[in-house]
Order: C-alpha cells, then structure tokens, then sequence
C-alpha cells in the first residue's frame, strides 16, 4: 500500500499536466460520487459472538441497510471489553466473499476425488445422498466406522452431538492433538483441573512473566493481549524464552534465545535452584502439593551448568531468573501457552511449567493462576446419548481408564497413549489400513485437513481409500474441494449457534444470533445436523422444532431466556478465582488422585511413565537442514482466514524467517523467492525470504496458515508457503496423544521463480459480483 | 473549540493492526488504499535485537502543509485543529497528496482525495476514534490538548520519551509517538513495511 503511494508521489511529479487534467475530468464528478457513509444512516446492532478465530469474543454487530457494516467489541463482555483483534473486526469482508460455498454440490459420477468437478444439488439431494451412504455404512461396518472431524464453535453439532447420538466414539477436533492436549493432559494430573479454552493466568496482578514460546502479540488472543498489555503497563518484568525474537520479545526485559527443543532442561535447571537455594515457597507446598521429596532428589542432577551445555543459556543468567522470579513469588508466573505439541515429550515439559508454577506457590493465588469455573448451564432435556463424545475441546479432559458402553467399539485412537481425548491424526490411519477396525466415512466440519494433520501425503490417500467424504464449510477450500458431498453452512454473522459456556474469573454465557439472513443457499450447522439426524433415524434426538426452541429451553432452566439473552448477549456469573474463595466454602479445587498438587505423579508411575519430568533430546537436525518452527500472524486466525481481504491487504504472503548471516553464507539476498524442502523431500513454495536478526542460526520460522492450493479460494491461492505441507513428520507424544511438529527439518532451495499474482486491491475489485 | 491529538505508545503497541482493519471497515477505504498503517522496524543485531512497531496515519499537523496547497479550499483545517478534505469540492488535483511529507494521503477512486479524519463523525458523537477504540493493548489515546481533564497529559508526563515524525518539518503534528523502543528516538530510514 505504502509503495503505491510512493509510486503516485513519483508519477505525480513528473507529470503534473496530466494528473491535473485527470484531476478535472475527476472532479465533475465528484459532488455525486462521493458516497454517503453507512454510520449516517439507521444503524441496528447485534449482539453476538466472534468466530474469526476461537477466543469467542463478544461482538456487538453494526448493520446499516440489511447488510453488516461494522463489527466492534461487546462493552459488557469480559472477553472483548468493547475492543477486537483486526481478524474480528475483518468479519464483514468473510460474510461478503464473492468466492464462498453457495449451494450443496455433489461430486460428478466417475470423477476422482481432488479432481474438482461437482454438479449443484437440492439441499434435499444433498442430505439425502449423505445419509443413505452413512446407514450403508452403519450396517456394513457400524457406527464407528463413520469419523467426525470439527473446528470452531458450530462444531458442537458434528463432533458432540451428532455423533454421540448416531454412536460413532471417532469424534475429535485438531484445537486437541495438534494443538493444546500436553498442556491439558498436564494440568489434569498436575492440578486435577483443566486449563480450559482461556487460559486462567492472573495476567494484570502478576509482577514476573516468564513466557516459553508463547508468541502474545503474533496471537492475538483479545483478552490476554489486553491483560498482558495492562500487566507491563503496571510494571510486570517479562522473560521470553524463545528461539526467535517474537514480539513479546520485543516488550521483555529479558530475551533468552535457547536452543530449540531443549526447554525442558532449562525448566529443570529453574526447579532446581529453586529447592537448592530454598527459594520455594516452602508453605504453600507443604499445604497444597504432594512428592516434594521425590522431586527434591530427582532435581539433584539438573543444576545449571548440566542446563547450560544443552539450552546454551548461560548458567548465570538460569540462576538469575529464578532468583528474580522467586523474589517476586507468588505474583510471579509461567503461562502455559496454548500451541503445546512441540518435540514428543510435551506432557512432560507442561508437567514441569506446573511444577515451577507450584513452586512459586501461585496456583490460585493473585498474580498467578486463578481458579477458572465454568458458569452454571443445563443441557437441552433430550433422551441420553448412547455415547459420551470424547472429542474434547481446547480443554482435554483427563486419562485413565474408559468404559465403552455395552454394544460399542471403543475409539480407534485407543491404547496409542494415556489421555482420554481423541487424538485426530490417529484417526487417519485407520482409515488406510483397517486397523483397529475400518473407519469409512469422514464428515469434516471447518476442519482444514490439508493445513492441520501432518502428513498431508497420507491424508490425501485415506480421503480416497473412504466410502463417503462429507464437507461442511463456509469457502471452498482445498481439501473441501475432495469431498463427495459439500454442505455449505452459512457464516457466523448469519445463524445461531448453540450457547457458549466460558469458564473464566467472571464465568459467563455467550449467544450466537444472526445479524443478517442466511446469503444465497447456505444453511446454518444446526440446521444441517438437525436435518441429517432426522434422516438418519435419530429423530428421538431432536425434539426440538428448530433452534430457537432449543436455545430457549435450555437458558429458561437457568432463569433466563432467549428474548433475554438477545437484549444483552452476555450473561454473567459470579466465579471464585482464588484458593481462598474455595476455602471459604471447605471446598478441594484440586480434583487430582490425592487431592493436591501432583509434583510426583503416582498415577504416571503406575502406567508405567515417568512420574517426575525429566529431559530428552530432541530429535537431532540433520547436516545442511534447519528445525522448522511455526507461528502466527496478528492478523490471520489459522489457516482460516486467507480469503478475507482486509486481512489479506494487511498480510499477503508469509516470508521464511533465517537467521541473517547463516542466510549471506547461503548467499541468499532479502526478499528473493526461495523452495524449501523437507528431508523426506517435500517441497513447498515458492516463498520470500526474509533476512532477520531476529532468529537464531540453527532453525528458520514460518507463520502458519500460508501456502493454499486451493484454486477456489481465490485471494488464498499460491501466495507464500505451508509449514503444513512440510510437516510430513510427527512424534507422538505417549501421554496426551499429541502430534509433535518441530521435529521437521528443511533446507532452503535457491532460484524459485517470482510467483505471478496480482495485488490483493486489483484482486478484490475484479472479484466483484 | 478543542485541539484534538492522538497519542501512541510504542512500548504497548505489538503492530497487530487491529487499528487498520477497524479504519478500513469504519471508513469504507477502497481495496488497494488505507489511511493507516503499520511499519515494523528492527534495529540492532542478534542477539541485542528490537522491533519498532509504528502505526502511522494523517497527524493533523497545526502547520499542515497540505492546506495552503489546495486551489479550492477542500483541503482545510476544522477550529478543532483537524485537517480535513470536502470531498465536494475536491478537484482531485492532488497537490496536497505531493504536499504531505508523511504520504497521508490517497486518491479514492471515487475522484477525491481521502485520509484520516481522526473519525470526526465519531469524535463529534463524544466516541473515540475507531483505532482507539479496537486496540487490544491500549496503546492509544485521544483527546482534547486544551482540556486539562484529558488523560492526553498523564500520558505526557510519565512518558519516557515523545517524539513526532520528521520534526524539522515544522508541522508540529498532533500525533506523537511515546516511549520509543530505541534510545534514539524513531527509526527513521524506509524498511519493511507491513501494510
């Protein structure tokens, strides 16, 4: 945009003539060409909820002449606070695309899967077509071998209560395996609680931060980004621990550049001079934790110089940090992060973060970590499911021991690892090899197969081994662009959704109503879930009429109602944050095996894992290749959001970020398009090349989401690289099933062509219906 | 009367953009133009790095040099200190857009010349401008330099530091930057630029 302007500047002064004439011819038009603005005409507004990525911020939704003009932050919700991130506030651009779903398609008989060609059909068709292949399903192998995958918030309908109700256990959401599992699976057996979709750390009383790879700024997460904001205002210290320079970083008092993979050691480093210079809170231990001792001895062998050689962090400063975040204990605090599936040993790593945290004594203290609660809501008075979903959400619920209720196959993940939710990557194999048993068909449901699973290869070849394939999404992406069916929903701004309970300091309840009608012939999720469970014989389900119905009845069992809900869009409770607040009441928050804080984990040493964290290397690069890590933009949710053109203005391409004097001895220049390619030689781009000193040498750094294949999406298509594409490797992390993606390694491939695409601006004005 | 300045304090800012997405949804900017944007500068070298966040947009300068330029008046400034454009009487000559020294301008292809407005129309309903109002990390501030009530002064004195873009312009603009991440004021050589 700013090169655009520059270049006017130029051609403006060489040629003043011309522009003045044009400048005339310009302004006999003017008196009427200028338009008159939306916010003088009669503005309604909406209250709801964001979808752009899956904070779930309270909207309030501006619509002027039947269509949104203005998307801001709900004043009374305590997630936005009357303020958006740039992807909320670009949701008008995603309900307007020119290039979303518009009517069901069926692929054409005798074409292949991938091959893109689709014929328009009824919804009528469409969910006809889809059922009768599920009951053919259903009879031939039985309900399990039909998979559920779903993402965002609508997902409640295809991965909880779709599939409990037709008895499929394979349902599950990649914000699980490939995003949060470590960092639940931890808290589970650390803390006996979950750490939930908003992470309850005590961000504006805390006066020591210590982030671990936890890029705040880069995700925009609304709330947290206010509160971290609000915290170093009111004078927090800050310590990232980070290979690359983030933009938390940038606002640290102390950056440590570690060597990738080995966060373990440095947090093992930390437990130990915490007990070693007796800087624990000695107190709080003893009240609320369990296996002290045994940690005390196991922590024996992590000093800081062992830490040093392995993390390249200089002893000195591992001492110095504990020493600070001790003297500032209880408000001292290490968030979990959220992205936690990294090198394979995550569930221990996250154990350790608990651990220090529990050291610090600031689990449900102020300036710690609060107590979340989730607020007080019924379930809709159906008969009971056959199943319970297991798919978890961004909160895993704990491991152990299942029952499978009598007639059912338990879940073909099973017996892979310990926690009890689905883990989605696992769900693919079984639908190439038949083992534990066949899984054919797939309903996917906003889940972005091609940009999520690793092993795209291996993906791409189960799509094509399955009976039925089923997409359920708002832009024709590349991998909805595989299914035999296409059900396009319409998009947050035009249905409701079932309610959202979040657990938070505050708990509250959030509605999801429509601001405008449903564009063309696009139909809401728990619309299309109604219909198919009805032609699926599972209409004892659904005694509800429609969603109206359903919302009512379940916000009338708690007092309220939907008219009521509409009004104020939040609903608000009273929460119980601190450890004091659940004293008060004689009550235990912590709901592990004994009641306390877990330093030792018996539980782990009866499952044969081990109780007390301890380090192992990463997977070693190989000669001539870097470690691939990923993160995010601010203004891009995912891989989500490519298509949105205000956010594709603020951000076209993604750049690979290398290390600027490991990039000149490659004789790589700055900006010149470059492959990457991975040692299993996949290779992906072209992308720009991004000279930084921001990174170390040994690694190079992609934001996630980039690189869409799919020519459908025409603003997404071909512009800069995916670290998915490049991730065909994984380590299975044994505790939380988590799918660990830093252990892809790629070299940087010289003289990729300049890729030939136009400005997003150009783009967008031919796009134009 | 007032005299309205914007504040940002580069210490919070993380150039999320959140600012630009809520002006172009606010303002209606055409596809390809915006009024405000961010600049990510680095400075220094690994591992003694920082990044520089900058949104920029029109600073309302007191000495705008855009005014004086304009042959038909639509370029102006409001008694409230704002520089503004009647788009009516615009002639799209754009002299003011080679006139202003922080390329605050653009022609809308409607056939006039546009740019913020520090959302005037909001501004005049008692409400922040839409940037103040969406940033997540509350590195903005606006309001009135002649009212001693606004949080504008607070923000001035515990300030560390307070800079303006291209000061020996002498337009004395009304958007000030505070706490520069380098010692040394604003990075001021063209590199990166996102958005």
């Amino acid at each position: 945009m700013k090169l655009d302007r520059r270049r006017f500047l130029g051609l403006s002064a060489a040629s003043v003539g011309a522009v003045a004439f044009g400048g005339r011819a310009a302004a006999l038009q003017a008196p009427w060409a200028v338009p008159r603005k939306w916010y003088d005409g009669e503005v309604r507004t909406v209250f709801s909820y964001c979808e752009n990525c899956f904070w779930k911020c309270g909207i309030t939704v501006k619509v002027e002449g039947g269509r949104v003009r203005k998307i801001d932050g709900q004043k009374q919700n305590p997630k936005s606070r009357g303020r958006l991130c740039p992807r909320g506030q670009a949701g008008v651009a995603q309900l307007y695309d020119p290039d979303r779903l518009k009517r069901p398609l069926i692929r054409v008989d005798g074409s292949e899967r991938g091959e893109g060609k689709y014929r328009e059909a009824s919804w009528e068709e469409a969910l006809d077509y889809v059922a009768e292949r599920m009951l053919k399903i259903k009879e031939q192998y039985g309900p399990e071998a039909v998979a559920w995958f779903g993402h965002g918030s609508g997902d409640s309908w295809f991965v909880e209560y779709l599939p409990a109700a037709w008895g499929s256990p394979n349902a599950a959401k990649p914000a699980v395996s490939i995003c949060t599992a470590p960092r639940e699976t931890a808290s589970q057996w650390t803390f006996g609680r979950p750490i939930g979709g908003h992470e309850p750390v005590d961000w504006t009383e805390s006066r020591y931060i210590v982030l671990i790879g936890h890029h705040i700024g880069e995700d925009t997460h609304n709330t947290q980004l206010q509160d971290f904001s609000e915290a170093l205002r009111r004078g927090a210290e800050l310590v990232v621990v980070d290979p690359r320079f983030s933009t938390a970083a940038s606002k640290a008092h102390r950056w440590l550049p570690i060597k990738p993979g080995t966060d373990l050691a440095l947090l093992l480093a930390w437990i130990h001079v915490l007990i070693k210079e007796n800087l624990y809170d000695r107190d709080y231990v003893q009240k609320y934790a369990v296996g002290f001792e045994e940690l005390a001895v196991h922590s024996n062998k992590h000093t800081p110089e062992w830490a040093e050689e392995i993390t390249e962090i200089p002893a000195e400063t591992i001492r110095t940090v504990a020493r600070e975040m001790a003297a500032a204990a209880p408000r001292a605090v290490l968030p979990p992060g959220r992205h936690t599936v990294w090198y394979g040993d995550d569930t221990q790593r996250m154990r350790a973060v608990y651990i220090l945290n529990a050291l610090l004594g600031n689990y449900g203290m102020p300036g710690g970590f609060y107590l979340a609660k989730k607020p007080y809501l019924e379930k809709y008075p159906h008969p009971p499911f056959p199943l319970e979903p297991a798919a978890g959400g961004c909160s895993g619920s704990s491991g152990g021991e299942e029952e499978v209720p009598e007639g059912f196959k338990p879940r073909a993940d099973k017996g892979k690892f310990f926690a009890k939710t689905t883990a989605i990557q696992e769900l693919i194999e079984p639908m190439l090899s038949g083992e534990p048993y066949p899984i054919r068909g797939l309903v996917c449901y906003g889940t972005n197969l091609f940009h999520s699973i690793p092993n795209v290869p291996r993906t791409k070849e189960a799509l094509k081994k399955l009976d039925l394939y089923v997409a359920i999404d708002v832009l024709p992406m590349e991998h909805v662009m595989w299914a035999d069916v296409i059900l396009p929903e319409c998009t947050y701004l035009e249905r409701y959704d079932d309610l959202v309970a979040i657990a938070h300091k505050t708990p509250f309840v959030e509605l999801r109503q429509p601001a405008v009608e449903p564009l063309w012939d696009t139909k809401p999720g728990w619309w299309i879930a109604r219909e198919l469970g009805l032609r699926l014989g599972l209409e004892k389900y659904f005694p509800w009429k429609d969603v109206e119905e359903y919302l009512d009845t379940r916000l009338q069992l708690i007092g309220s109602s939907l008219e009521e809900m509409k009004q104020k869009g939040t609903l608000i409770q009273r929460g119980r944050p601190y450890l004091k607040d659940w004293e008060r009441r004689r009550r235990n928050p912590f709901g592990t095996p004994s009641g306390k804080i877990e330093l030792y984990s018996k539980t782990f040493a009866e499952h044969g894992l081990d109780p007390l964290p301890d380090y192992t290397p990463p997977m070693p690069v190989p000669q001539g290749f870097y470690r691939l890590l990923y993160g995010r933009t601010p203004v891009h949710s995912f891989a989500k959001t490519q298509n949105n053109w205000v956010l594709m203005e603020l951000k076209p391409e993604n750049e690979v970020w290398i290390n600027r004097e490991e990039g000149r001895s490659l004789g790589l220049r700055h900006a010149e398009y470059v492959w990457l390619e991975n040692d299993a030689g996949v290779r992906e781009g072209p992308v720009r090349v991004r000279l930084t000193e921001r990174i170390r040498r040994d690694c190079v750094y992609l934001v996630h989401g980039f690189g869409h294949k799919g020519r459908g999406v025409r603003l997404a298509y071909g512009r800069g690289a995916s670290d998915n594409a490049l991730q065909t490797r994984y380590v299975l992390d044994p505790i939380s099933g988590g799918a660990a993606l830093r252990n892809n390694f790629v070299k940087v491939v010289k003289g990729a062509p300049r890729p030939q695409r136009k400005r997003i601006g150009q783009l967008v004005r031919e796009r134009r219906l | 009367m007032a005299r309205y300045a914007m504040l940002i304090d580069l210490a919070a800012c993380v150039g999320c953009a959140a600012c630009a997405a809520a002006c172009v949804l606010e303002n209606e900017a055409p596809p390809g133009h915006n009024r405000l944007w961010i600049r990510q500068r680095e400075l220094g070298a690994f591992p003694d790095v920082t990044v520089e966040y900058r949104p920029e947009q029109c600073l309302h300068c007191e000495h705008p040099p855009c005014v004086p330029v304009c042959p038909t008046g639509a370029s102006h400034q409001t008694e409230d200190g704002l520089v503004l454009v009647r788009a009516e009487r615009c002639i799209a000559c754009a002299a003011c857009i080679a006139a202003c020294p922080y390329d605050a301008r653009f022609m809308n292809p409607a056939g006039y010349v546009d740019k913020c407005t520090f959302c005037e129309h909001r501004v005049a309903r008692g409400e922040d401008p839409a940037c103040v109002e969406t940033c997540p990390t509350g590195c903005r501030v606006f309001g009135d330099l002649d009212d001693p009530e606004s949080p504008l002064h607070a923000w001035l004195t515990e300030a560390k530091r307070v800079d303006v873009l291209r000061p020996e312009m002498g337009t004395a603009p009304k958007l000030l930057y505070l706490n520069t991440p380098s010692k040394r004021g604003l990075a001021n050589h063209e590199s990166e630029v996102e958005s």
